[in-house]
């Protein structure tokens, strides 16, 4: 028998269990005001529907989802490390290792690898000289391919920490990579302007924006309106209809 | 050169759910509700939940997110007086390849949205709904967290709302990447705080779904057309669309198309109009194939251009009309390397619980890339037919059968492109370092 502090205290290397050694105790206690804020969205006896905005909140503090914010989770939910770990690996946002500041995600599904989305990303990971899910050596910027991204009709398209340079090229994607490197926020195609991937988890743990002209940031893009402008320029409209109709329609006869 | 549509074409476009699109502070309450935004809920809480079930029943609706289930119907299923909290769910993780509808309307009219849910949980008499948010929909959230806000303020949600014995509570919950939660089962797990992985049914969300209570599940789509029915009627409803495919549908239009992008029209349009609509096909590329509603449903041919896109006619032409979401593809696109690159995904997002999907993707992956680089048999092409013999309907839901799609239609129709690679007169599109664990 062990008992639990020496288990914690003992190295274990067989590859993912040592998130199962993590504490959250040395989290701020500003973070704990924010997961009762969390859990005070559910109701009472259902506080586990909280995991997934906490995994959210643990990586606004530490960028990624350490050992110790899994124990973090678990201790503010009563589970255990290892129900929590289970939830925290099935997700890919939930970063295993440390991350940089700015996410790139690059498409590579079927249709923006059909428009280039495949060789934005080759040359992407050429320059940076990084893969797939890597941190470039200076700790600034962390490079993915995504799954499909919901912006077929502005393909290719990559997104930094999930706001949307659309209709991208291999140059474009270059151009705003090498400004994050120098320390620019290039302001993508639509969405708001960029904060740091801590920032953004933050926003994912259901906390509004407090950025007043990041909320108005990011007009409706050409091809979302493609078709109601269409409909616009030609007069043409759907139907009218009188909105005092009523809603339980007077039996017939 | 971009090809101007014709009258008889443009007449086809219904903008209601975009229509607030293009007033560029639509997603503030003020403007919203000078156009018209909350009118619907005032009227809807005038009457008996019961008369809004049979409203939407009668509008005919059919679920925006693939399946196209009758929305008043499955409205209908919740037991009521039974005693149990009640839930409605929005379905708001779009993710299907192809799909680009529902991230705009909640980052344009989020109080589209809102005021749908509301009225939905009145006639389902739920007092807390969700909103289930694909995770990296991040611009969507801002502004649906603040039109929740908005909507607080001003007394549309709380407690009590606009006076009546009806409260609701609404909670924007992001997800964190992973396709599976776009289904609804997988979905209410997710939310439940667990891995995404579907539930077998029945026991039905209806009455088993979130902390098993009855429960709603509603694609976005679906949810904010119920404020225009509220207010236009049924008829109006039904006057566009087809009789069994009732009212307006966002259809996702990309790729070879001059100009891709939302095009709202009455259910049943076909591609060739749409593509009309979208300025024709790009200079260069001629329609070879595409898929109708993304890519878990199959491939079709330049040969089904004048299939009606509502939820019979492209069942008729042998796929499923899905979200509609039209990826069109030319003469210069390869199938089998669509088809591998979707399976790619399909293999990425297989949540893992079930042996056929898991296995099956993954090792057709592998033959994929053994065609792609030149190195395919004859053999490889029964195995492919045979593993999906052994995905479909052997999951519990719908993403391994979705992954099957594009491989039997392809293979159907483009069974020469797949010959090509293996009989060497197309060089290889993969190269052997690609090739690992294939053999």
């Amino acid at each position: 028998m062990t008992t639990e502090s020496e288990d914690a205290a003992r190295p274990v290397s067989l590859g993912f269990p040592t998130t199962l050694t993590g504490s959250g105790k040395d989290f701020p206690e500003s973070l704990r005001e924010q997961a009762k804020e969390i859990l005070a969205r559910y109701p009472a006896d259902r506080s586990r529907s909280a995991l997934l905005p906490l995994l959210h909140l643990v990586q606004s503090h530490e960028g990624y989802v350490s050992p110790d914010g899994i124990g973090f989770c678990a201790e503010i939910l009563g589970l255990n490390r290892a129900q929590v770990a289970a939830v925290a690996t099935f997700y890919t946002m939930y970063k295993r290792e440390p991350t940089g500041d700015f996410l790139v995600s690059v498409c590579t599904n079927t249709m923006c690898d059909t428009l280039g989305g495949q060789k934005i990303f080759d040359e992407v990971s050429d320059y940076l000289g990084v893969g797939h899910d890597e941190t470039t050596a200076d700790g600034k910027i962390t490079l993915e391919h995504a799954e499909c991204l919901a912006a077929c009709d502005y393909g290719p398209v990559f997104t930094v920490n999930y706001e949307f340079f659309d209709k991208a090229t291999v140059d474009s994607a270059l151009a705003t990579v090498r400004a994050l490197q120098n320390g620019e926020r290039p302001m993508p195609t639509r969405g708001a302007r960029l904060c740091t991937l801590k920032e953004i988890s933050r926003q994912l743990a259901g906390f509004p924006e407090d950025r007043p002209e990041a909320l108005a940031d990011g007009v409706a893009g050409d091809a979302t309106l493609a078709g109601v402008r269409l409909a616009q320029a030609n007069g043409v409209s759907a139907p009218e209809y009188d909105p005092t109709t009523p809603i339980v329609t007077p039996k017939e006869g | 050169m971009a090809v101007t549509p014709s009258s008889a074409v443009l007449a086809k476009l219904t903008p209601v759910l975009t229509r607030r699109w293009l007033v560029p502070d639509a997603w503030r309450r003020e403007t919203y509700e000078q156009l018209d935004g909350y009118r619907a809920l005032r009227k809807a809480l005038a009457v008996h939940p019961d008369d809004l079930i049979a409203l939407i029943k009668e509008s005919g609706l059919r679920g925006r997110g693939g399946a196209g289930f009758p929305t008043g119907m499955k409205w209908g299923f919740i037991p009521q007086n039974d005693n149990k909290p009640h839930y409605l769910v929005v379905n708001a993780d779009e993710g299907e390849p192809g799909t680009c509808k529902d991230l705009p309307l909640m980052t344009h009219d989020p109080h589209a949205l809102i005021e749908g849910v509301i009225i939905a949980s009145y006639a389902i008499r739920a007092e807390r709904a969700y909103i289930y948010l694909r995770g990296e929909a991040v611009n969507a959230a801002r502004r649906l967290r603040h039109a929740v806000q908005e909507a607080y303020a001003a007394g549309y949600l709380g407690k009590n709302i606009l006076g009546k014995q009806f409260s609701l509570d609404v909670v924007v919950h992001s997800g964190a990447g992973a396709y599976i939660c776009g289904e609804e089962t997988a979905l209410l797990d997710s939310l439940e705080g667990y891995r995404g992985q579907p539930r077998l049914r029945p026991p039905f969300p209806a009455t088993h779904g979130l902390y098993a209570s009855p429960t709603v599940v509603n694609n976005v789509g679906t949810i904010a057309s119920v404020p225009h029915i509220v207010l236009g009627g049924a008829a109006w409803w039904r006057s566009m669309g087809t009789e069994k495919s009732s009212g307006p549908m966002i259809y996702s239009l990309s790729g070879r198309i001059n100009n891709p992008g939302q095009y709202e029209c009455g259910l049943g349009i076909t591609l060739r109009e749409l593509i009309e609509l979208a300025g024709g096909m790009q200079p260069g590329h001629q329609l070879r194939f595409w898929t109708p509603g993304g890519s878990s449903t199959p491939l079709l041919t330049a040969e089904h251009i004048d299939t009606p896109m509502d939820f019979e006619g492209v069942a008729a032409a042998g796929s499923i009309l899905g979200t509609t979401a039209t990826q069109i593809f030319s003469d210069q696109d390869c199938p089998v390397y669509a088809t591998y690159r979707w399976l790619e995904f399909y293999h990425h997002e297989s949540c893992g619980k079930c042996t056929p999907c898991r296995e099956g993707n993954y090792w057709m992956v592998r033959t994929y890339r053994r065609i792609l680089s030149g190195q395919g048999t004859y053999e490889d092409l029964d195995t492919l037919l045979d593993t999906c013999d052994n995905i479909l309907g052997r999951a519990f839901c719908g993403l391994g059968d979705g992954a099957t799609s594009s491989v039997t239609s392809s293979l159907k129709y483009f069974k020469q492109d797949y010959l090509d690679y293996i009989e060497g007169r197309t060089p290889p599109r993969l190269s052997a370092k690609q090739l690992v664990g294939a053999h």
